[in-house]
């Protein structure tokens, strides 16, 4: 059964000089603990979905349902990463995970006790009182996940968390991202323009188009990959027939031969 | 042998650090000298008419007489209370204000030619109305200190709520946050050092709206000593009382500036 439902959504952006068409018709489901990616070029209202999903934002047109109830009188917990960390500089890295059982009005030493396992899970046990300029883009982006994961959220939406990280920093947390996710039976959506970390991660990927947003495509990762940890998949013979694929998929879709379609 | 030359450069460095302070500090003095003994000396050839001008040793001689018999001291008490009052109130109110702007985007929407209107406005042109509904006393001294801040904070400090990366209250939002959640976790702290940058302008505007309001009305504090010099033509009671202003109103900003140094430390 299906976990997430997009059925049929739209979204406008309005200003006073007209619309923008951001996405449209977008139907997907995704079932429980599945990983899925989003990819497209910039522009093509990725990020705009995962909005919608986390119920920030309202579509113009359509549903979006939660394990069958519509997102907004959904009391499940989201968790939401953004490219960048965005933790609170005025914070400690405990304070700053504990933000969201503050919200919820959760707050007990067992959420304490929890958050400092999960911090200790991903290496930041050390720093939990220090403040987050004390530490590196890797590991404030790590703190930002534990910030997710504490509130123990039924989906996870993903909008290019390792973009801006350095390369290897990157790998070494897709694996950890990875790992944790199916440890903990996460369903995931994922918004990049990786083609790699999209195959290395995910179960599905959708490949999007831009002006309006929709989907184009949709691949499915072999299931040899699947299992294997994100950076292995890499390594894997099967790899790069799927990053052929996508790339020429994509190669078509690119800006400069979308003159000729359009006449 | 190689970290002993590096030692030897650091003290280097910092000894002409040292003799670049002993410099600037030296030539702060001299200026501050120069200026006294000329005006000094100016006074006493007639360069400068002493009914005037007065001059330091006059102004020195009021200072004394004043403070040894008490009664400057109550005028420096009562235009301080005066002063950190309006201060406070000016400061405390233009950030609730702007609070309740951010609060309604269509309430700021509202408000926004009426802020334009008030902040264009001269405020100690309201003086006299002021003193009118207020009564002539501490009180409309002390609203003009605040009434002369409380506008250019409000617009400044919601200025700044806006500026806040709405990309934090997006992470609160996904949290379920409700909108006095995301002010009260991430726009009000975030705008923290933009506040206390508020507070040492508005330090300089609430001596000014406070020495206006004791021009206007008042028996007592430093503004009505200037305006009393004047109309008596006691010139050296005029320059006294202005350099006590200055003094103090150099001691509160640093003061301020002491207090933001330690707020940016300890919230950041």
């Amino acid at each position: 059964m299906s976990f997430l439902t997009l059925d049929h959504v739209t979204h406008h952006y309005f200003s006073k000089n007209g619309y923008t068409k951001a996405l449209e018709d977008i139907s997907l489901s995704v079932g429980e603990g599945e990983f899925i990616a989003l990819l497209g070029p910039s522009g093509c209202g990725k990020s705009t979905i995962l909005s919608i999903i986390a119920g920030i934002m309202k579509q113009t047109k359509g549903s979006v349902l939660l394990q069958n109830e519509a997102i907004t009188d959904s009391e499940l917990p989201i968790g939401y990463m953004l490219q960048q960390d965005y933790l609170f500089p005025w914070k400690t890295i405990i304070d700053n995970v504990l933000i969201g059982p503050k919200i919820y009005k959760k707050e007990a030493p067992a959420v304490k006790e929890k958050a400092l396992e999960l911090l200790d899970e991903v290496g930041l046990a050390h720093v939990s009182d220090a403040y987050p300029d004390a530490l590196s883009g890797g590991m404030r982006q790590r703190a930002a996940l534990v910030r997710t994961l504490i509130n123990d959220p039924k989906i996870l939406l993903l909008d290019e968390p390792f973009s801006a990280l350095d390369y290897q920093t990157k790998l070494k947390l897709e694996d950890l991202v990875s790992q944790l996710l199916k440890t903990y039976y996460k369903t995931t959506v994922l918004v990049t323009h990786d083609i790699g970390e999209a195959i290395a991660m995910s179960d599905r990927i959708f490949i999007m188009n831009a002006d309006p947003g929709s989907i184009a495509k949709v691949f499915e990762v072999p299931v040899e990959l699947r299992n294997e940890t994100p950076f292995l998949v890499r390594r894997h013979p099967k790899y790069q027939i799927i990053f052929d694929k996508i790339w020429k998929e994509l190669d078509e879709r690119a800006p400069d031969s979308e003159g000729a379609e359009a006449t | 042998m190689k970290a002993k030359s590096d030692q030897h450069l650091f003290e280097a460095y910092k000894n002409s650090l040292k003799r670049e302070k002993r410099i600037v500090i030296s030539w702060q003095l001299s200026i501050l000298i120069i200026f006294f003994v000329l005006w000094e000396i100016a006074s006493k050839f007639y360069w400068i008419d002493p009914l005037l001008f007065s001059s330091p040793s006059r102004v020195g001689n009021v200072l004394v007489e004043k403070f040894a018999d008490g009664s400057m001291f109550t005028h420096v008490q009562v235009t301080l209370f005066e002063t950190l009052l309006g201060f406070l109130i000016g400061t405390i109110a233009g950030i609730l204000i702007a609070s309740a702007l951010w609060s309604s985007a269509r309430f700021s929407k509202i408000m926004d030619p009426y802020l334009v209107i008030m902040n264009a406005m001269p405020k100690v042109a309201l003086g006299p109305i002021i003193i009118v509904a207020l009564g002539p006393g501490y009180i409309s001294i002390i609203a003009m200190g605040a009434i002369i801040s409380v506008i250019i904070t409000t617009l400044v400090v919601y200025s700044a709520f806006n500026e806040v990366d709405p990309n934090y209250e997006k992470v609160l939002k996904s949290f379920g946050a409700t909108r006095w959640q995301c002010f009260k976790e991430a726009v009000f702290p975030a705008t923290l050092p933009a506040m206390i940058s508020t507070l040492k302008v508005n330090v300089g505007l609430s001596w000014v709206g406070v020495i206006v309001g004791e021009f206007l009305v008042s028996k007592q504090g430093l503004g009505y000593l200037i305006i009393y010099g004047f109309q008596v033509f006691d010139f050296s009671l005029v320059m006294s009382s202005l350099a006590l202003i200055a003094i103090f109103a150099a001691i509160m900003y640093k003061i301020v500036e002491k207090l933001e140094a330690w707020l940016i430390k300890h919230s950041t």
